[in-house]
């Protein structure tokens, strides 16, 4: 059986719709039947990076392929990039600034915490050029 | 404890919600939603004086129940309806995060069990 293919344009000046595709997400792979650990964890993990997309780099794409075995998220900006992903990934560390923690984000717990609630996770970025996310959740 | 007895412990308003009978066991309290979808596991409650549209969408992201606005902030009528369109309740109490707390956990709700 072929994946089920959904395609978002993640809007980059509009905080207040942050979240957006992953609400949308969530709500079809619960009508597809996946399980609610499954589901849970493509929404924490796809929010996080729709909020990151938001927050450092305007905005950028969201494509989602569900299929049978696994949901992968593509999540992919035209961003700063990030200059040292082994620091991002740290626990805490954080480039927000303090308008984004005014808004309750910015701890530093967003790529951990994508990494925590994926099966896998690749991150391809580039300073100046940008960053994608290929997130990979099973079934 | 219900929804129904922590609004009434908290002396809460309900923005939204009909059906306040809904089971919850734990509860959270926290400004920084970076730190709920880090953290939080399968509280259903979630306190908070952080006002803004993704308050909700964190507590539906995390399938939680209910959200409690502390301090008796004003709540903009467009975070209400996308609670509402997410079947998440809403409720507003006059006490502050550390009291409310409290007052919840005096009342036998309790918080994650153990440590991270």
């Amino acid at each position: 059986m072929s994946a089920l293919t959904f395609r978002y344009e993640v809007p980059g000046d509009d905080f207040t719709r942050a979240g957006e595709a992953s609400s949308d997400v969530k709500r079809k792979l619960k009508q597809l039947g996946y399980s609610p650990e499954a589901v849970r964890k493509v929404a924490i993990a796809m929010y996080e990076g729709e909020i990151n997309m938001v927050i450092h780099a305007g905005g950028g794409e969201a494509v989602v392929e569900m299929d049978p075995e696994e949901i992968r998220v593509t999540l992919r900006d035209q961003g700063p990039g990030i200059p040292d992903v082994e620091k991002a990934m740290q626990k805490g560390w954080s480039t927000a600034p303090d308008t984004v923690r005014n808004l309750g984000f910015g701890a530093g717990m967003g790529l951990p915490n994508i990494k925590k609630y994926t099966d896998e996770l690749r991150i391809e970025t580039e300073v100046g050029v940008g960053t994608t996310l290929y997130m990979k959740v099973f079934a | 404890m219900t929804v129904k007895e922590a609004a009434q412990i908290l002396e809460a308003e309900v923005l939204v919600g009909e059906n306040l009978d809904v089971e919850i066991k734990t509860a959270c309290g926290s400004d920084m939603m970076s730190d709920v979808l880090a953290f939080v596991k399968d509280q259903a409650l979630l306190l908070t004086g952080l006002c803004n549209p993704q308050v909700i969408r964190t507590a539906e992201m995390m399938d939680m129940r209910c959200v409690v606005f502390v301090r008796g902030k004003e709540v903009d009528p467009e975070i209400l309806e996308l609670a509402r369109s997410r079947d998440i309740i809403v409720l507003k109490t006059k006490y502050r995060m550390f009291t409310a707390c409290g007052l919840l956990y005096s009342g036998g709700l309790r918080g994650e069990s153990g440590s991270l």
